[in-house]
Parts: C-alpha cells; structure tokens; sequence
C-alpha cells in the first residue's frame, strides 16, 4: 500500500494562531466518523477557540478518503454536518473577498523574481482577523495547487498561468506577460473562493494569510519530493488499468474532454489570430489617415475634404485600438483558460482511474489468491469507499464545472460581439457625419455660386 | 465631313463585352488577347431612344496607338489616361494576371471610362481619328500610321528624354510641374498603404470564418449550448465571405485614384511640352542675336565675337571688301528669317500657353469635382461595411447569449 502518510504536525503550526500550536503528533481523539481501521492515521484535531469553527475534521489522508461536503456515503462527524449545514444555508453569501496586485521585483543574489501581494477580506469567523495582506511568489501559487491536488485527487482544480510562454518571449519579466500573470493569479485564487469544498482548505487559508516564514515552515511539512515523485511513475503505471473499467458515464465524460480539449485548443489559436491580424490592420491604418493631411497639403480645392477623410480613418483606427484591447482583456485570457483547464481535465480524469487501477489490482489479487485474503478483502473494502468517493466527488464537481464553462465562454463571446457592434457602430457614426458635412458644403457652395 | 459636327451629346459610348482571343503576332507566335467591343449609340432627340449605329472589338493596344496618336497631335491638351497596362498595387489576394476576369472587367470599365472623356473633351471629341476608331474596323491602324504622327512622335521623345535648361521659364508651367510631382508622389503612396490594408482587413474577416467550423464541431457535444454555438458559427461565416464583396467594391474606388495618378504624367507631359517650347525659342532669339552681331561686326569693322573667318583672316590676310559684302548680305538674310521665325515661334507659343492654360483650367475643375466624389464615395463604402458589421455581430451576439 502506498504509504501516502501525511506528517502529523501538518496544519496546526501554520496558523497565526497559536491555538494548536500545543498539539501533540499523533494525539488527539479522532473523531469516529472514518471507518475507525487502525489505517486512519492520526487524525488532527483543530482546537476550537471561541470564534473559531472547524474548517476542517480529518486529516487530509488523502490515500483513504476525499472530503466532499456532497457525498451521501460520507460519513460525518456532528461538526462537519455543522459546515454543511451552514454551507447550504447560504450558498449565494461571498464571504471571503481576494485581490491580487502589485507585483514587485525581488533581486536577491542567487534570482530575480516577482511577489504579488495578495489582500483578503473575510467575514468568516474561522479567520482570526477580516482582513490580511500578504506576498506571494509563483513558487507559492504551485505549491498550493500541488496541495490542493493532493488533497482532493478528482476535484477540478482551476488552472495557473504557465511557468513560461514559448514563443515570443524576449524578457521574462515583460510588463504584458506579468500583466497576464497577475490575471490569471488573481482568477485561480477567487476560483478557488468560489469553491464550495476547496474555500475551506487549510492550505488555501495558510496561503493567503501566512507571512513569509510562516509559510516556509509551513510548506516544509508534507511528503518529500521523492515520495511525490515515485507517486508519478506508479500512477501512470496504473492508470492505464483504471481506464479499462471505467465505468460508462466517465467514458462519456472522457469522450468529452478530448472533443473539448480539441476545439477549445483550436478557439484559443483562431483568437489569438485575430488579435494579431487587428493588430497589423491598426499597424496600417495609422500611416493611411496621415497621408491624406499630407495630400490636402498640394490642393487647395479639396482640403477640408481631405483633411476630414482623414480625420475619420484616425477615429476608425482609435475604435480599432479598443475593440482589440478588449479582445486581448476579456476573450483571449477567457478562452486560454479553458485550454489549461482541459489539461486539467485529463489530469483528473487519469487520478480517477489510478485510484480504480489501485482497486483492480487488489481485486485481481484476490482472485489469484496472491496473497493473505483475509487482509485483501479488507483492504478492497476500503478501497471501494475510496472509489465511491472519489467518483462522487468528480461527479458533482464535474457538473458545476460544465455550468461555468457554459457561462464563462456564453458571456466571453457575448462581450466580444458587444465589442464589434460597438466598434461599428463607432466608425458608421463617423462617417455618417463626414457624408452629411460634405453634402451640407455641397448646398452651401451652390447657393453661394446662384446670383 | 460630318465628323467635324461630332459632339457627345448625340451619341452614347459604351464599352460593353470583353472577348479572350487567339491570334498570331507579327513573328507569327501564338499569342492570346483579349478584344473588347465598343458600342456606339446615336441619341434621337425626338424619343430620347438609342439606335446601335456602330459596334466593332478593339484590343488594348489599339487603345494605346489612339493615345499615342492623340498625346502628339494635341500638346497643349491633358490627354485622359488609358488604364493600366499590368495590375499594380496590388494586395496579395488580387491578382496581377492580365488574364483574370476581374481585371479584365476592371479593364473594360476603365477602357470606356477612357473614351467617355476623350468623347466629352472639347478639342479632343471633333478628331477625325478618334471617330474612325469608334466606327472604322479595319484599316484604322493603317490610317493612323499614315498620318506619320510616329515621326513626330520619335522627336517628340527624344526631347522628353533629353535634359535641357530653359533660361526663362514660366512660373505656372513650373509650378503645375511641381504640382503634378507630388500629385503622382501623394497618390502611389496612398495606393500602397490602401493595398496594405486591404490585406490586413482581408485577414481579420477570414480568420474568423475559422469559429464558424470549430463551433459546428464542438457544439456536437454540447446539450444546451449546441445550438447557439452552432447558429453563432453560421453567422461568424456570413462575417468571413462578406469581405469578397466590400474589397472589390473598394477596388473601383482604387481605380479612380489610380486615373488621376496617370492624370498626373499627361500633366507633365505639357509642362514638358511648354519647355520644349520655349527652349527652342530660347536658342532661335540666341541665334539671331548672335548673327546680328555678327553682322554688325562684320559692317564696323570691329571684331568682338570670335569666328573661324576671322581668325583664318587674321592668319592669311584680310579678305577683300566684296567678300566682306557678300557675307553681310548672307546674314542679313538670315537675320530675316530668323526675325520672321521668331515672330511666328512666339506666336505659337503664346497660342500653345493660351490653349493649354485653358486646358488645364478644365482639367482642374474636373479632377477637383471627381476627386471630392470619390472621397465621397469611399465614404459611402465604409458605412455599408460597418452597416453590414453591426448586422451580422448583433445576430451572432443574440446566438451568444442564448447558449
């Protein structure tokens, strides 16, 4: 069995509090809602001060179970049902607000690179404070994805902008890229917020209210980079298993995600094209206005007329400027996201059937009495729980997340329509004005011309 | 003959057809051309009907030989440009094939817009030339060489060609030179930024004709937002094809710069004209002077200007009075003469300024109405894009909204 054991002195340290701080490794009453096999690790108890209410009642042992506030089959503990209970009561109320701006260059001797300052405001009393401020690396973001990765192995965790652009990167810290980067930061985190089983991560609430060393030391707990890396290879080792009984509405699931992953690919590069053709059409548009000033210049017969040409060819290459700034601002991050999130997608689609493989190969196991089955039938009894929960939990994930897509990508190609109409609309009104004021001229120049 | 009674508003020109032909060169190669029919009406007053009283095809080159023959006899006019001889300022869509329909019909209407002015000029309409060419089929090369304009013509190009300085030149002519300069500077710039920018609005259109495939695929997998993907496609496609139409129709606006830009060269050529003009004028007044002088000389006695007959007299003695006399009576011939050509050359010249003065007044009038027109009409242009663009983005956005 993979010994996917998690430190006990995981969370308790990180938090500004010290509440917990006093907390022994391995002690405390586990509460008795796991099936209580002597595989349920040590199990943290979160002390409960006065304001403070548990985010969180288990370990996150994430090799037997997934907590999921959704699953039936999840046995609970009276204050988990205390958060469910008050989750479902409100499930419209923000209460926790996330901005991510600022960023700063750091130059030490060894790197360079950029923080951005993180600011959270929170009505929720399981904060000690409603408001914090604190910095955070790149490094910091991956870190926390990977945790939350860990934790919850079939959720859909929201996407991080990439490490680097490929193409076309000249500096690394170009405005525009860190621009991007900041965006797309500040959409992972409120994703995360809106989140009705991630918001309440530990790891998620050290992240955004820990200071600098607290986080470091915080970070530090967890399983070593070896251990994550043989977790890899076993999982790709595995999951091909998984995929061979996989049950039919994951199949259905799995043939979405390719068609998906395809055309959201293709989108993402049409866009980008688009962005681009725009610009080089503006690139042409403002040497044409000039010209016709240049022009007006040798005839003195058609100078307004000329100079208005060009006037309007300058608003139209101004409205052009917009409507391209608004491609780049909302549909170009909009779509690219989907793209990462359909990397996503496969990526949770594979941890769901390595968790299956895991269960198959016991089963297998059994059948070929490979070993002690008294002990496999134990170990495929949890395992089944393991699936279950895991498969809910991806279920219901799986349909908020195609509501929001459908919504995101409805109101990303809404608002680009909205640009070009706008855009239109701008440049018919110009000219419109500049036909009615040669026409008006026109007149006047003939009643001056009558007797 | 009835030619000299000749005026437009009798009759109706009409290039009308273009024809691909195959035919053999003068070194007996296989060559293909195209022939273009013009068709000529008469106007009858009392019904207002047209009657075809003629109708034959010409080929471009025949057009060519027409200007040729028109630029020489009539200097003093700025003769209307022909059409372009190969697609110029092209945008990489366009082809620049002198065979492809599209500029074969640009062509046609360039032809004919060519004969409208030439039929429309004051001067140019009663040439007995032009009005054999819009009736006489055959033979009407023949009977163009045999005027012997080429003869004229070959000196006339050479003088272009030849670098001269005139010692008095006229402002205006100078002035309209410049002018014409620029004029021809202004417009090849326009045209190659046009072509630029029809490129790229060429690629924005097209490039979103792309969504309308990728959003016909995708929304097969998509319950409640199939349809409106799919409709949305649909119209991003109608986006996409409706730039074929709105950049041909921007080529005639093309065109029409692209007239005033040969405009340009016919300008200059009567600057030229004007130059030669006056410079031969220049050179016969110099002559003259210089005989007269010579004359002079020869009558005192003194010697001031150098000639070879002096110096050989001052060599090998002096010449004897007789000589003397003689030689005085041949230069006051010549003094004659040239006092009477020079009478006639500024005749001529003044003649040539008045008449080309008047010209270019016209000329300008009409360039400055055509021009304001065609600004007028690119204007008209761009609002039907945009009308067609908000048409098109607000059908696709109400497929948006309702996926």
């Amino acid at each position: 069995m993979e010994g996917e054991r998690r430190a006990s002195q995981a969370r308790s340290s990180g938090l500004p509090k010290g509440g917990a701080d006093g907390e022994s490794p391995g002690g405390g009453a586990p509460f008795a809602g796991s099936s209580g096999s002597s595989a349920l690790l040590q199990s943290e108890v979160l002390d409960l001060d006065e304001d403070e209410d548990d985010l969180e009642v288990f370990s996150k042992d994430a090799s037997l179970m997934d907590i999921n506030s959704f699953s039936p089959m999840m046995p609970t503990s009276p204050l988990s049902m205390i958060n469910q209970i008050k989750f479902e009561d409100e499930p419209d109320l923000k209460d926790l607000f996330i901005t991510v701006d600022e960023p700063e260059s750091h130059v030490t001797t060894i790197e360079t690179f950029i923080t951005y300052r993180i600011i959270t405001k929170t009505s929720r009393g399981e904060f000690d404070s409603s408001e914090f401020e604190v910095r955070r690396r790149y490094q910091d973001f991956l870190w926390l994805k990977g945790k939350l990765e860990e934790a919850h192995p079939t959720l859909i965790i929201p996407p991080l902008p990439e490490k680097f652009i490929v193409k076309g990167m000249v500096e690394r810290f170009n405005d525009d890229f860190i621009e991007t980067r900041r965006k797309a930061l500040h959409k992972f985190l409120n994703r995360i917020a809106d989140h009705p089983t991630l918001t309440f991560n530990e790891d998620f609430k050290v992240f955004l209210t820990a200071q600098a060393w607290e986080l470091s030391s915080h970070k530090k707990q967890g399983p070593g980079l070896l251990s994550r890396m043989g977790q890899t290879v076993r999982a790709v080792a595995s999951s091909m298993r998984g995929v061979r009984n996989r049950p039919e509405e994951f199949m259905e699931m799995n043939n979405f995600i390719e068609t998906f992953s395809q055309k959201i690919n293709l989108v993402d590069k049409i866009s980008q094209r688009i962005y681009k053709e725009e610009r080089e059409y503006f690139d042409e548009m403002k040497e044409y206005g000039p010209i016709h000033v240049l022009w007006s210049a040798s005839e003195e017969d058609l100078v307004d007329t000329l100079k208005s040409v060009a006037s309007c060819i300058d608003q139209c290459c101004k409205a052009t400027e917009k409507r391209m700034s608004g491609l780049s601002e909302a549909l170009l991050p909009a779509v690219h996201e989907y793209v990462l999130y359909s990397e996503i997608l496969m990526g949770v689609m594979k941890r769901r059937d390595q968790i299956q493989a895991e269960l198959d190969s016991k089963v297998e196991a059994l059948a070929y009495k490979k070993a002690d089955t008294d002990l496999l039938t134990e170990e495929i009894g949890k395992l089944e729980d393991k699936v279950e929960c895991a498969n809910n939990a991806l279920k219901a994930d799986w349909e908020r997340w195609k509501q929001n897509m459908q919504n995101d990508i409805k109101s990303a190609f809404t608002d680009m329509a909205e640009e070009n109409i706008h855009y239109y609309e701008q440049c018919l009104a110009t000219w419109e004005s500049f036909l009615t004021s040669q026409t008006d001229l026109h007149l006047e120049e003939d009643s001056e011309d009558k007797p | 003959m009835t030619e000299n009674n000749f005026l437009l508003k009798k009759i109706e020109i009409s290039v009308s057809e273009a024809e691909k032909r195959t035919g053999r060169t003068a070194m007996n190669m296989q060559e293909t051309y195209t022939a273009y029919l013009i068709e000529t009406r008469s106007v009858e007053h009392a019904d207002g009907q047209s009657v075809l009283t003629d109708a034959l095809w010409r080929r471009y080159s025949e057009f060519e030989l027409l200007r040729n023959y028109l630029l020489v006899y009539y200097p003093h006019v700025v003769v209307p440009p022909l059409p372009e001889k190969r697609a110029e300022f092209v945008w990489h869509k366009l082809s620049a094939d002198n065979m492809d329909p599209d500029f074969v019909e640009r062509r046609r209407i360039g032809l004919e817009n060519f004969l409208l002015r030439v039929a429309s000029h004051p001067v140019l309409c009663r040439d007995k030339i032009f009005y054999l060419f819009l009736t006489q089929e055959g033979n009407w090369k023949e009977t163009v060489n045999e005027t012997g304009f080429q003869l004229k013509a070959d000196s006339r190009l050479k003088a272009l060609n030849a670098t001269f300085r005139v010692k008095n030149p006229d402002k205006r002519f100078t002035e309209l030179k410049h002018y014409s300069d620029e004029l021809q500077s202004v417009i090849s710039h326009l045209l190659r930024v046009r072509a630029r920018v029809a490129d790229r609005l060429y690629g924005v259109y097209k490039v979103h004709g792309n969504y309308g495939r990728v959003f016909s695929e995708w929304s097969a997998i998509e319950k409640e937002m199939g349809d409106g993907l799919q409709s949305a496609g649909h119209h991003m496609d109608v986006y996409a094809a409706s730039i074929d139409d709105i950049l041909e129709d921007e080529e005639h606006y093309a065109d029409q710069l692209k007239e005033y830009l040969f405009y340009a060269e016919a300008l200059r050529a009567v600057c030229r004209k004007h130059e030669l003009m006056q410079y031969d004028l220049e050179m016969a007044a110099q002559d003259l002077a210089s005989k007269k002088q010579q004359c002079e000389e020869l009558a005192t006695g003194t010697v001031r200007t150098f000639s070879l007959k002096g110096m050989t007299t001052k060599l090998f003695g002096q010449e004897t009075p007789e000589q003397r006399e003689a030689r005085i009576k041949v230069l006051e011939e010549q003094i004659k003469e040239g006092e009477q050509q020079l009478k006639s050359k500024n005749l001529e010249g003044r003649e040539f300024v008045k008449n080309a003065w008047a010209d270019i007044e016209r000329f300008k009038e009409q360039k400055n109405r055509d021009l304001k027109e065609a600004l007028i009409s690119y204007a008209v242009m761009q609002i039907s894009m945009c009308k067609k663009g908000i048409q098109v983005w607000t059908n696709a956005k109400e497929c948006f909204s309702k996926m």
